[in-house]
């Protein structure tokens, strides 16, 4: 399911939204209120390990990056804005 | 609805009894379901037993059998291969004589090819020990133990390797990091695009959505109407 990948800030932002509605079971309108500084690993209870994991592989098909395991660390997982900045760098970095 | 059904022996070795969630009426169409596994089993459970449900109501009988290691079986899960899981699906379609198989997700990796029948989302294994594998080193991370995903695959393929909680032995972890979903003769896929929604193994916590289980049991009358997916 690997779409093409032209994401400009505001498309990015309704993907990423989208992924972590899907992954919370929110409502996308719920999702769409996320700020650069909504928590996310460490503040949402539902987001274990197990999920957050979901979590990358799900961004690496949708977003067509490939996420390596030295890239992930507290920062990128604790707030919307770290994980929205890293998914912006990687799809700059191609 | 709950019965068991008995895997064939393994090494001259009798196996248990494993239970079986049937809908059987002892009607024409009789479909074979193969579960995910592990991580994934327990959020797509209540979907699996929705679309059940719903088979029935459309008339089809449906066969849920327990592998051997996995729910209320007695059998370790770490000694459980791929291949072996292959053999007791195929050995369930004909002691249950299926007429069709209906495969979730990783069950698409050990779907009999003898049956017609639909993969749901079909997932490879090396997709599915990556997931694991990198829940595992996030949760090492957290805990303050450094674990690489190379030094992790290297321990599965060695001596095996508890992930999320699931012991899986050395042999079903290489098996899986060959294994690829294949389509048997008459069977198609029914991707997640065409069921709408979000795949309910996204979810961090299991979920439900009856709206993708009436659409899921639909593409599957259709598919046996003759109407391509």
């Amino acid at each position: 399911m690997t779409t093409s990948h032209n994401l400009d800030g505001a498309a990015l932002d309704l993907e990423l939204k989208g992924l972590i509605a899907d992954v919370l079971g929110l409502d996308p309108e719920q999702a769409q209120a996320f700020g650069p500084d909504s928590g996310l690993f460490g503040h949402l209870p539902e987001l274990d390990s197990m999920a957050v994991a979901g979590l990358l592989t799900e961004m690496e098909d949708r977003l067509g990056i490939v996420i390596e395991d030295d890239d992930v660390d507290g920062e990128m997982l604790e707030t919307y804005g770290g994980l929205r900045a890293f998914a912006e760098a990687k799809l700059g970095g191609r | 609805m709950l019965s068991t059904w008995t895997p064939p022996a393994r090494d001259g070795t009798p196996a248990g009894d494993e239970l079986l969630v049937a809908f059987d009426r002892g009607r024409d169409l009789r479909l074979l379901v193969c579960p995910t596994w592990f991580d994934e089993a327990n959020k797509l459970r209540r979907f699996t037993l929705e679309v059940m449900r719903r088979l029935d109501g459309a008339g089809i009988d449906s066969l849920l059998p327990d592998l051997p290691g996995c729910n209320e079986s007695l059998a370790p899960l770490q000694q459980q291969t791929l291949e072996g899981w292959r053999a007791d699906m195929t050995a369930a379609a004909e002691a249950l004589r299926a007429t069709h198989v209906l495969a979730i997700r990783g069950g698409a990796l050990i779907a009999p090819h003898g049956l017609a029948g639909w993969h749901y989302a079909p997932q490879s294994g090396p997709k599915l020990l990556r997931g694991m594998i990198r829940a595992r080193t996030i949760a090492a991370r957290e805990a303050g133990r450094a674990e690489t995903a190379e030094a992790l695959m290297a321990q599965g393929r060695a001596e095996g390797l508890t992930l999320g909680g699931w012991a899986i032995g050395p042999a079903m972890f290489a098996a899986l990091e060959e294994a690829e979903p294949a389509l048997g003769p008459g069977q198609s896929e029914i991707a997640q695009s065409t069921v709408g929604g979000p795949g309910l193994w996204l979810r961090a916590e299991p979920g439900e959505d009856g709206g993708q289980a009436d659409r899921l049991v639909a593409r599957i009358a259709q598919s046996l109407a003759g109407a391509p997916l």
